[in-house]
Formats: C-alpha cells, sequence, structure tokens
C-alpha cells in the first residue's frame, strides 16, 4: 500500500508540482460555483414570485419546467442546455447580422448550472413564501405599501430562516455539480485532477487530493450557512 | 429533427435501459442495506462507530460522486493490477470490470445520503413505542425487527422516494467509466451520427418516464403500508 501516497512531491508547488495547477482548478470551480448560485437564485426568486402570483399559463409553464428539470439527470441536462443555449446565441447573432462567438467556459457553465440551480430553488423559494403568515402580507398591505415594498420588506426578510436550509444544500450540490462540467470539458478542479492525474499516473493520490479540497470547501460552507440561518432567526424562539 | 438513427439502435438502447435499471436496483438494495446499520450506530452506538459513520456521511455527502467513483475506478483500479495475489485470485475478472466499480460508488453514495436520512428516522421514533415493546419482553432485535425500523422507514418513506428519484439521476456517470447505460448509449449514438439534440432527447424522455415509475411505485407501496396516526 505505500503506492497509494508514494508520489506526494507531485502535489507541490514547486516546478513539476501540480499545487498550482490544482488551486486554479479550485479557483474556477469556486468562481463557478458563486456564478451559477446568484444565476440560480435570481431565477428562484423570479420563478417562485411568478408560480405564486403569476397568471394560469405562467404557473402552468413554471410547473412544467420545474418538474422536468428535476427529472432529467444533471449531466443530461447540462449538455442540453450547453449545446441548445450557445447555439441559440449565435443564431440571433447571425440574425443581428454579427459574427458567431466562442462562448467562454466559465460564461458557459455558469449558465448551465444556473439554469439547473434555479430550478431547484423556485421549489425551495416557493415553499419558504407560502410559510410566511398571510397576516403578515396583508397587514403590509393596510399600511398602503406596494406589492414590491411588501416583498422586499416583509416577504424576503420572513422567509429567509425557512429558506435558508433548502438554499444551503442547493449551494452544496452546485458546487458538486461543477464537477460535472468536467465531462463537457470545462477545465474546472475535476478536470485539472483528471489531468494531473492522467500524466503522472498517480490517480490515486489526486483524485484523493480533490475529494479533499470539496471536502474543505463543503465543511466551510455548512459553518457558514450555519452562521447565516442563526443570524436569520434571530429573535425567534428556539426550535427544537 | 431527424430520427432516422432510432431503429438501428433501439436494441442498444434496451440494453442501455436494463444496465441502467441494474445499476438503480443493485445500489440502492445494497445502499439501504449499509445505511440502516449506518443510522442506528449513530443513535445508539457505542461512541467511536457513531464517530465513524458520521465521518462516512460527512465525506461522502460532501465530495461529488464523480470524484469517489474516479478515485475507485482510475486510483484503487490503478493499483490492483500491482497486487499480483490479488491477479491470481477469482475477483480478478471483476476488478477488470468497469461495471462492478459503479455498484460499489453508487452502493456507497446511498449509504451516506441515506444513513443520514435513517439516523434522523430512527431518532424520531417515540421512545415511549420502544419502552413498551422492550416492556413487552422483546430483546433487541425482536425490537428493531417489529418496531424500531418498520416506524422509522414509514416515517421518511417520502424521503426515501425522492432520494431514489435522485439516485437514478446520478447513474449516467457511469458512462465517465466506460460503462454503456441509457447515457452512455446516448453518446453513442451522438458520436456516430453527428446528431446532437435527438439522442439527448431521447435520454431525456427515458429518463422523465423512469423518475415516472419510481413516483408511482413509491406511491403505490405508501398506500399499501399503513400510515402514521
Amino acid at each position: 500500500m505505500d503506492s497509494l501516497f508514494a508520489n506526494f512531491h507531485y502535489l507541490s508547488f514547486d516546478e513539476g508540482g501540480w499545487g498550482w495547477n490544482l488551486l486554479r482548478g479550485l479557483a474556477s470551480t469556486l468562481q463557478i460555483s458563486l456564478g451559477a448560485y446568484l444565476l440560480g437564485l435570481i431565477i428562484g426568486l423570479a420563478g417562485a414570485f411568478g408560480k405564486i402570483n403569476g397568471s394560469a399559463p405562467l404557473k402552468w409553464m413554471l410547473e412544467f419546467f420545474t418538474t422536468l428539470m428535476r427529472a432529467v439527470p444533471e449531466l443530461v441536462l447540462i449538455l442540453l442546455i450547453y449545446y441548445a443555449g450557445t447555439s441559440a446565441i449565435n443564431h440571433v447573432l447571425e440574425l443581428m447580422g454579427l459574427r458567431p462567438v466562442d462562448i467562454s467556459g466559465l460564461v458557459a457553465g455558469i449558465f448551465v448550472l444556473g439554469v439547473v440551480v434555479g430550478a431547484y430553488a423556485i421549489e425551495v423559494i416557493r415553499g419558504a413564501m407560502l410559510a410566511v403568515p398571510r397576516g403578515q402580507q396583508e397587514a403590509a398591505e393596510a399600511f398602503g405599501m406596494s406589492r414590491w415594498q411588501v416583498l422586499r420588506r416583509i416577504t424576503l426578510p420572513a422567509m429567509l430562516p425557512f429558506a435558508l436550509p433548502g438554499m444551503s444544500n442547493l449551494w452544496l450540490n452546485v458546487t458538486k455539480n461543477t464537477a460535472l462540467l468536467a465531462v463537457v470539458g470545462f477545465s474546472e478542479l475535476a478536470l485539472t485532477t483528471r489531468q494531473a492525474a492522467g500524466t503522472t499516473r498517480a490517480y490515486f493520490m489526486f483524485f484523493f487530493a480533490a475529494a479533499v479540497l470539496y471536502l474543505i470547501i463543503t465543511l466551510i460552507s455548512n459553518q457558514l450557512f450555519h452562521a447565516l440561518e442563526k443570524h436569520s432567526r434571530r429573535g425567534q424562539p428556539e426550535l427544537t | 429533427m431527424q430520427w432516422y438513427w432510432l431503429p438501428e439502435y433501439l436494441p442498444q438502447f434496451l440494453e442501455g435501459l436494463v444496465i441502467t435499471l441494474k445499476l438503480l436496483i443493485y445500489s440502492i438494495v445494497i445502499g439501504m442495506a449499509l445505511a440502516i446499520p449506518i443510522g442506528l450506530v449513530q443513535v445508539t452506538g457505542p461512541r467511536w462507530l457513531a464517530w465513524l459513520a458520521r465521518a462516512f456521511c460527512t465525506s461522502i455527502r460532501g465530495t461529488p460522486l464523480l470524484i469517489q467513483l474516479w478515485l475507485l475506478y482510475y486510483g484503487l483500479g490503478s493499483l490492483f493490477p500491482l497486487m499480483p495475489e490479488l491477479r491470481e485470485s477469482f475477483l480478478w475478472p471483476y476488478l477488470r470490470d468497469a461495471f462492478p466499480y459503479a455498484i460499489v460508488a453508487f452502493s456507497l453514495s446511498v449509504a451516506g445520503y441515506e444513513g443520514e436520512v435513517m439516523r434522523a428516522a430512527f431518532k424520531g421514533v417515540p421512545k415511549g413505542e420502544l419502552e413498551a415493546a422492550r416492556a413487552f419482553g422483546m430483546g433487541r432485535f425482536t425490537l428493531l425487527r417489529r418496531v424500531w425500523l418498520p416506524r422509522a422507514v414509514q416515517n421518511v418513506f417520502p424521503t426515501l422516494a425522492g432520494e431514489a428519484v435522485l439516485t437514478l439521476k446520478s447513474t449516467p456517470l457511469a458512462a465517465t467509466i466506460t460503462v454503456f447505460d441509457v447515457y452512455g448509449v446516448g453518446s453513442i449514438v451522438r458520436q456516430e451520427t453527428y446528431r446532437v439534440y435527438e439522442p439527448l432527447l431521447l435520454v431525456a424522455g427515458i429518463y422523465v418516464f423512469l423518475t415516472l415509475i419510481i413516483v408511482l411505485l413509491f406511491r403505490w407501496l405508501e398506500n399499501r403500508v399503513p400510515r402514521p396516526v
């Protein structure tokens, strides 16, 4: 078993070591995750608002979208959205008389994962919005607040404690789902690791190192979300 | 949309479907069999065992399944040939095949996620029921078999249905280690015919259909189990 970690020097930051490459991969994984999460948050808020307040056809369409997105494997969705998205953008550019562009891996990755997160976020945020007691919103309306003000001042802050557990799960999912982009060929942590492993033949050690890096992201995120949840519940009675 | 390739590849898709179902069923059965003790020791086990189970769940849930799969297949798989004793053993044909690695990776993943679910489930069974069972003179295993486990499963049944769908959706990862499930066959079609959307849409449709079956199956099972009052 001594061959497991015998090639430890490959992880170094010196010449011949893959340390910097892995860290760069980690950085782009975090970048894609953050971007996709923010996009997903926007889609989630808009979609949840539409599902609750929208017209019947809009509600029906959103329901169709979220159901479908949650039934198809992420890997298939990533490929579909990637091909469909890039060709749609180039089609539009062509119609406008512009030359087609090469969409950067970063932007495409953020877009693809953001749409997937968004579909799940719609459900999480919708549930949280519905959990806010109706009376609070009615009270705000009675004070003469507009719909937008009610959303900003009452619904969003009050739903936060209900939404945070689900949203923290989604954040952990998106950081792990970035690894799927390796299959499409985006250079993030998983693909960098695979290249490093393939070049040095130290497969076990590199994949183990990558797993540790992902685990560190998860553990730190857990602490952050825990603190955030505590903050959002301030002033509320302790839950058992 | 052009579907001229479909008749030619249909038999391959059927084979892929069988592989996908095998991946799903094996990993759920093995994974759940592991998840029950993993959940249980976290509630009643000795502290070191509880700690170990907890560490296992955290590591499985905290790292991408794709990395776990590659760690097993490329990582361990590249080390096995270095051990001459293994080459001669009856295990060798299995160790060269990709399918068992996929099963092991998915089963461990199910065990990690469901271990956490079962921990909460065991914890959620009211103490009074367990005490009542003990008062009836039930031994520890009788109590587990007759009261604790059924009551725990009953409480988390809807969660388990959702988890089964998640497991189905992670099976296409096996295609990255040369297991040709439905998704893998779809990729072959994509490479050989240069049609991008049609095979992907067909694959997506198959997964939606399978999801529907899982949901209906669990709903049917749920109706057969007496409801908690």
